[in-house]
C-alpha cells in the first residue's frame, strides 16, 4: 500500500465565485463552490465525487484542469504545481490531463468530423507523429467499438452513447494519465451506460489509468470506484474505499445519501432515513457543521464547531468522516436529537 | 386479477408525420391500470413513455396524431371524448405531473395563481376560497410557510419545491388518477426519496390510482404494484413487479436488469445490452429487438411476435414464448447468479 | 426593484457624456472653420476673428467642451448660425412634432405587429399566418419615402382622400403614421410570431393544457406574457428606427418636424442646431432603452434584480 505513487494532491483548496450587487455592483458576497478540499489520487485508481447538485463535483473537477481559477490551496500533479504554471506549461500539461463532460453532444463541435476533433486534439498536444495518426484514430475508434471508417462522420450522426464514446476517444488519443469523468455516463441510458462503464474499466486495466470519476448515481459509484469522496456544501464530509463507504458508513449525510437511493428489488425491504428540506445555499453556508440544520443527530455544539475529517480506531486506514459525533453515534451513545427526519421500513 | 381496471389503454398508436414520413413514436402500447394501485411504465429514453402518457390526456400536439387505439378510462373511450369533455377530465380527473419541474411552471405567474387556476376551471372556486385551499394544498404536500409561497414565483423555488407545487396542482381536484412522467428525475436522490413518498403517502389517503414512467428500475421496484416495460413504441412485458424481477421473461427486460450497475450489492461486471435502439427510420420488420438480442432467430427477424399471456396477467411479447418458437427449446433467459455476487 | 432603477440611471451618466464627447467633436472635427462658415465665404478676416472669440473657439477643446456641457445642463443649446436665434427656439416646437409622429406609430405598429403576430402564431402555416408574413416581408422590405409617396399618390392625389402634406388635423396625421409605423408593425409582428410559437412549445404551456384550461386562455394569459418579453427589446430598438425614418418621413409629407429641420441644418451648415437635433435624438434614445430595459424587468421577473 505504502509504495503506490500519488499522482494528484490537493490541498485546502478553495473556489469562491464573487456574487455582484448593490448599486455600483461590488462583490458582495462570495458563492462558497468549493472551500478547503484536500485529498490524494494515487496512480491507477478510481476515486469518485457524490453528493446532491451544487455541493462543488464538479467545481473540484474544474479547478484541476485550471479551468476555472482556484482561489486558494495547491494541486499537485505528478509531482508539478499546477496553480503555478502559466498558460502555455498547462497547455501541456493538459496532455496528462483530461476530462469529459456530461454532455456529449456539447463538448464535440459539430462542425469537425470525428477525425477531425482527435487530429486536432493530437495536434494540439503534439502528443502523435503526423504519419502515425490516421493508425491512431483508426486503432481509437475501434478500441471505443465503432468503427473506423464512422471517423469521417459529423457529431450528429452518432447516437448519444456513440457520442460519449467519442468524447472517451478524444481524451484518450493523448495518452493521458489522469482523466476527470464529470457524470461521463449520466445522460446514458443503462444499457448504453453499463457499455461505456466496462470500456472505462478495461482502458484502467490497460494502461494504468487513473480517473476521477463525478457522478450522483451510487450504483455506478459503487461499481467503479476504489474510493469514494462524499461532498455536502463544499466540503468533505466523508471519504474512504468503497466497501467502507457503502458498507459502513459513517457520517450521518452519507448514511442518510445512501438510504435514499431506490433499490431495483422489490422484495429488499430497506430503512429509509428521510432528510427535511433542501441542500441551504452555499452563499451563506451554515455555520459549524454544514449539515446541522438537516442533520438528524444536530446538537448545538454542530453549530458552533467546524469538524474535522477524523479516523477513529474502529474505521478501515483511510477511511474518515467530518461529524463530531461518529464514535458516539456507532455505540450507540448519541440519539437523533430531532424529529425533522423520519425512518421507515420500505 | 379481478381488480376493477381504472384505465385500459389497448393497442394505442400515436405517429408524428414529418416531411411526409410517419414516426411511430407509440406503436401498439396496451397495459391496464387497476384501481387504487400503480403502474410502472419503464424503458429508455426514445421508448415512447412520455408520448403515451401525453395520449391518455390527448394532449398531443401536430405534427403528432393519434392514429388508433382505446383508452378506457372507468369504461368510457376517451378517444370518442370532444375536445370539450377532455378539458373537463385534464386536472379533473386524470391529473399529470412531468419531468421537468424547473421549466413546467409558468415563470410570470406566482404559485397561487397556478394553482388556482384548475381549482376555478373545475370547482368554481373564486379568488379567496381558491387561494385558502392553495395553501391547503401547499400544506398537504410539505411546503413550510405556505402562505408566503402562495405569493412567490416559480424561480424564487428549488426543483424540489417546484415538483412539490407541480404535486399540489395535480391533486388540486382530487383526480382518480395521477400520471407522473419521471417526476424524480430531474432531482437529486434525498428530494427523490421525499417525492415518491409523498406520492405514496397520498395516493393511500386519496386512494388515487397511478401511472409512474420512469427509467430508473430502483424507483419502479419501490414504488410500482404492476409494470410495463416498453421498447420501441411497444410493450414488451406486462407483469406485477415481484414477478418482474424475479423471474423477467423477455430479453430486453433481463438486459436492463444485467445492465443495470446496483448500490445494494457488489457486482463482477456489467453485461450491456450490445449495440444501440434502431432509429425511427430503420425500424426492424420483426421483433425490435432482434438485432440486439442474444437469442435472436431468423424468425424473430422476419416476423413480429405478439404480445401474449404467459402467467395470470403477465404478458410477453417474444417468439421464445410461444409455439412457434425455432431456436433452442431449453433457452434460458434470465440466469441472476451469473451478475451478483451478494455477501 | 429600486435599486436597480437607481443604478441604470446612474449608468446612463457615462453614456450621456460619451454622446455629448462626440456631437462636441462631431462639429470640431468637421473640416472647415465655422467661423469662416459663420461670417460667410467673404468675410474679412476681423469678422471672422470676432466671431471665433464670441463662440470661445480659441480656447482649447476641453474647456469648449466643458463650456458647452454646462450650456446644454442649463438648457442652452447655442444659438442658430442661419436665423442668430437661441438653438432650443428653432428645436422645442419641431421636437413634439416628432415625438408625435413616432409615438403614434409606434402605437401603431405595436398594435397590428401584434394583432397579426399572435393570428400568425396560433394558425400556423395557415393562409392567414402566410398572408401575413408575406405582408410583413413587404412591410419590411419597402422603403420609407417610397411608401409614402405611393400612399400620398394613392390616397391624396388620386383619390383626394387625404391631404398630401401638412401636420395637426386626424386626416394630416393618418398617411405620414402609417408610413413611418409599417416596417415597425411588421417587424414586431415577426417577432411576436417566433417568440409566440416558442413559448407555446414551453413545458408550462404543456402543463395549463393538463390543467384542462381552454385554449383561447391559454394562449392570452400563459402564453402573451411571456411572448412579450423579447418584443419589448424590439419594440424599443425599433424607436431608434423610427426617429431615423421620421426623417424621410417628414421629407415627404413636408412636416415641421426635427427630421426636416435636422436636414435643413445640414444643407445649410447650421452646425450648433445639427448638434442640438442629435444630442436631443441621441437621449430619447437612451432613454426609451431605459424604459424598456426597465419593463423588461418588471415582465420578467425570474431575472435577478441585482445584475
Ligand atoms: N414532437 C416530436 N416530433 C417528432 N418525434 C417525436 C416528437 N416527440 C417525440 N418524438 C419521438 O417519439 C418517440 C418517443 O418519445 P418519448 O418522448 O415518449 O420518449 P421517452 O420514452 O419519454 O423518452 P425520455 O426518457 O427521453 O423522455 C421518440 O422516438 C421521439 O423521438
Ligand atoms: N461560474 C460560476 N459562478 C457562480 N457560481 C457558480 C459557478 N460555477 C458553479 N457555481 C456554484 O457553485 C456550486 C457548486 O457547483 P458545481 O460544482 O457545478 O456543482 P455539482 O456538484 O452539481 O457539480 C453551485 O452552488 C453552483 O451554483
Ligand atoms: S457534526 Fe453534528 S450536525 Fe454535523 S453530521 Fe455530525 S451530528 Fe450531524
Ligand atoms: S422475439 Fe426473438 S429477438 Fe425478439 S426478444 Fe424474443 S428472442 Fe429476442
Ligand atoms: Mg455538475
Ligand atoms: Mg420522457
Amino acid at each position: 500500500m505504502s509504495q503506490k505513487k500519488e499522482l494528484l494532491k490537493i490541498n485546502n483548496l478553495k473556489q469562491y465565485f464573487p456574487i455582484k450587487g448593490g448599486v455600483l455592483g461590488r462583490t458582495v458576497n462570495n458563492v462558497k463552490a468549493v472551500d478547503d478540499v484536500s485529498f490524494t489520487i494515487y496512480e491507477g485508481e478510481t476515486v469518485s465525487v457524490v453528493g446532491e447538485s451544487g455541493c462543488g463535483k464538479s467545481t473540484t473537477g474544474r479547478a484541476i484542469l485550471r479551468l476555472d481559477d482556484p482561489t486558494d490551496g495547491t494541486i499537485e500533479f505528478d509531482g508539478t504545481d499546477l496553480l503555478s504554471l502559466n498558460k502555455k506549461e498547462m497547455r501541456k500539461m493538459r496532455k496528462d490531463l483530461q476530462i469529459i463532460f456530461q454532455d456529449p453532444y456539447a463538448s464535440l463541435n459539430p462542425r469537425m468530423t470525428v477525425r477531425q476533433t482527435l487530429n486536432e486534439a493530437m495536434e494540439i498536444q503534439s502528443a502523435v507523429p503526423r504519419d502515425e495518426r490516421n493508425d491512431r484514430i483508426a486503432e481509437l475508434m475501434e478500441t471505443v467499438g465503432l468503427q473506423p471508417h464512422q471517423a469521417d462522420r459529423f457529431p450528429h450522426e452518432f447516437s448519444g452513447g456513440q457520442r460519449q464514446r467519442i468524447g472517451i476517444a478524444r481524451a484518450l488519443s493523448v495518452n493521458p494519465k489522469l482523466i476527470v469523468c464529470d457524470e461521463a455516463v449520466s445522460a446514458l441510458d443503462v444499457s448504453i451506460q453499463a457499455q461505456v462503464l466496462n470500456l472505462l474499466k478495461k482502458f484502467q486495466n490497460e494502461w494504468n489509468l487513473t480517473y476521477l470519476f463525478i457522478a450522483h448515481d451510487l450504483g455506478v459509484v459503487r461499481h467503479i470506484s476504489d474510493r469514494i469522496i462524499v461532498m455536502y456544501l463544499g466540503k468533505i464530509v466523508e471519504i474512504g474505499d468503497t466497501k467502507s463507504i457503502f458498507e459502513n458508513p459513517q457520517h450521518p449525510y452519507t448514511k442518510a445519501l445512501l438510504s435514499a437511493i431506490p433499490v431495483p428489488d422489490p422484495e429488499k425491504k430497506t430503512e429509509r432515513i428521510f432528510l427535511q428540506g433542501d441542500v441551504p445555499s452555499p452563499i451563506d453556508p451554515p455555520t459549524g457543521c454544514r449539515f446541522h440544520t438537516r442533520c438528524p443527530f444536530a446538537t448545538d455544539k454542530c453549530a458552533e464547531e467546524v469538524p474535522e475529517l477524523r479516523n477513529e480506531d474502529y474505521m478501515t486506514d483511510g477511511h474518515a468522516a467530518a461529524c463530531h459525533y461518529i464514535k458516539a453515534i456507532e455505540s450507540g451513545e448519541h440519539q437523533p436529537t430531532r424529529e425533522t427526519s423520519k425512518v421507515r421500513d420500505v | 386479477m379481478s381488480d376493477e381496471k381504472i384505465l385500459e389503454v389497448k393497442d394505442l398508436r400515436t405517429s408524428f408525420f414529418i416531411e411526409g414520413n410517419e414516426i411511430k413514436a407509440v406503436d401498439g402500447v396496451t397495459f391496464d391500470v387497476p384501481k387504487g394501485k400503480t403502474l410502472g411504465i419503464v424503458g429508455e429514453s426514445g421508448s415512447g413513455k412520455s408520448i403515451s402518457a401525453l395520449s391518455i390526456l390527448q394532449l398531443i400536439d401536430s405534427p403528432g396524431e393519434i392514429v388508433g387505439g382505446e383508452i378506457n378510462f372507468k369504461g368510457q373511450n376517451l378517444l370518442d371524448y370532444s375536445e370539450a369533455q377532455m378539458r373537463k377530465v385534464r386536472g379533473n380527473q386524470i391529473s399529470m405531473i412531468f419531468q421537468e419541474p424547473m421549466t413546467s411552471l409558468n415563470p410570470v405567474y406566482t404559485i397561487g395563481q397556478q394553482i388556482r387556476e384548475a381549482l376555478k376551471i373545475h370547482r368554481g372556486l373564486d379568488k379567496k376560497d381558491g387561494t385558502e385551499k392553495s395553501i391547503e394544498l401547499l400544506e398537504l404536500v410539505g411546503i413550510p410557510s405556505p402562505r408566503k409561497r402562495v405569493t412567490q414565483y416559480p424561480f424564487e423555488l428549488s426543483g424540489g419545491m417546484r415538483q412539490r407545487v407541480m404535486i399540489a396542482m395535480a391533486l388540486a381536484c382530487n383526480p382518480e388518477l395521477l400520471i407522473a412522467d419521471e417526476p424524480t428525475t430531474a432531482l437529486d436522490v434525498t428530494i427523490q426519496a421525499q417525492i415518491l413518498e409523498l406520492i405514496k403517502e397520498l395516493q393511500d389517503e386519496m386512494g388515487m390510482s397511478v401511472v409512474m414512467i420512469t427509467h430508473d428500475l430502483g424507483v419502479v421496484a419501490e414504488t410500482c404494484d404492476y409494470v410495463a416495460v416498453m421498447y420501441c413504441g411497444k410493450v414488451v412485458e406486462y407483469a406485477d413487479v415481484k414477478t418482474l424481477f424475479k423471474n423477467p421473461r423477455h430479453p430486453y427486460t433481463v438486459g436492463l436488469l444485467n445492465s443495470l450497475p446496483r448500490s445494494d450489492v457488489d457486482q463482477e461486471e456489467l453485461i450491456p445490452i450490445e449495440g444501440t435502439v434502431p432509429a425511427p427510420h430503420e425500424m426492424p420488420d420483426g421483433c425490435r429487438f432482434a438485432p440486439r438480442c442474444p437469442f435472436a432467430t431468423d424468425l424473430c427477424h422476419s416476423e413480429l411476435p405478439n404480445l401474449d399471456d404467459v402467467g395470470e396477467g403477465e404478458q410477453v411479447r417474444c417468439w421464445i414464448y410461444t409455439d412457434e418458437w425455432d431456436g433452442d427449446p431449453e433457452v434460458k433467459v434470465y440466469e441472476p447468479e451469473k451478475r451478483t455476487s451478494e455477501d | 426593484m429600486t435599486v436597480y432603477i437607481i443604478r441604470r440611471i446612474l449608468q446612463l451618466i457615462p453614456v450621456l457624456l460619451g454622446v455629448t464627447v462626440l456631437v462636441f467633436l462631431l462639429m470640431h472635427l468637421t473640416p472647415g472653420n465655422p467661423a469662416q462658415l459663420m461670417a460667410g465665404e467673404n468675410a474679412p478676416p476681423e469678422m471672422v476673428a470676432q466671431i471665433e472669440n464670441r463662440l470661445g473657439l480659441n480656447d482649447p477643446l476641453p474647456v469648449q467642451y466643458f463650456d458647452y456641457v454646462v450650456g446644454v445642463v442649463q438648457g442652452d443649446l447655442g444659438t442658430s448660425m442661419r436665423y442668430n436665434t437661441p438653438v432650443i427656439d428653432e428645436v422645442a416646437p419641431r421636437f413634439w412634432v416628432t415625438i408625435e409622429l413616432a409615438l403614434y406609430a409606434t402605437v401603431l405598429s405595436i398594435f397590428l405587429g401584434l394583432i397579426a403576430g399572435i393570428i400568425s402564431a396560433v394558425r400556423q402555416y395557415s393562409v392567414a399566418d402566410v398572408s401575413i408574413m408575406i405582408v410583413a416581408l413587404f412591410g419590411l422590405s419597402m422603403p420609407n419615402f417610397w411608401l409614402g409617396l405611393m400612399l400620398m399618390q394613392w390616397f391624396s392625389i388620386n383619390l383626394g382622400w387625404f391631404p398630401p402634406t401638412g401636420w395637426g388635423s386626424p386626416e394630416q396625421i393618418l398617411l405620414p403614421v402609417i408610413t413611418l409605423g409599417t416596417a415597425g408593425a411588421a417587424i414586431i409582428a415577426r417577432m411576436t410570431r417566433s417568440s409566440m410559437l416558442e413559448v407555446i412549445s414551453q413545458d408550462y404551456i404543456r402543463t395549463a393544457r393538463a390543467k384542462g384550461v381552454k385554449e383561447r386562455i391559454i394562449i392570452y394569459k400563459h402564453a402573451l406574457k411571456n411572448a412579450l418579453i423579447p418584443v419589448v427589446t424590439v419594440v424599443g430598438l425599433q424607436f431608434g428606427a423610427l426617429l431615423a425614418g421620421a426623417v424621410l418621413t417628414e421629407e415627404v409629407f413636408a412636416i415641421n418636424g426635427m427630421g426636416r429641420l435636422l436636414v435643413d441644418s445640414i444643407m445649410n451648415r447650421d452646425f450648433p442646431v445639427v448638434q442640438a437635433c442629435i444630442l436631443i435624438i441621441s437621449v430619447v434614445f437612451v432613454v426609451v432603452n431605459l424604459l424598456v430595459d426597465i419593463s423588461y424587468k418588471f415582465l420578467n421577473k425570474r431575472i435577478d434584480l441585482n445584475d
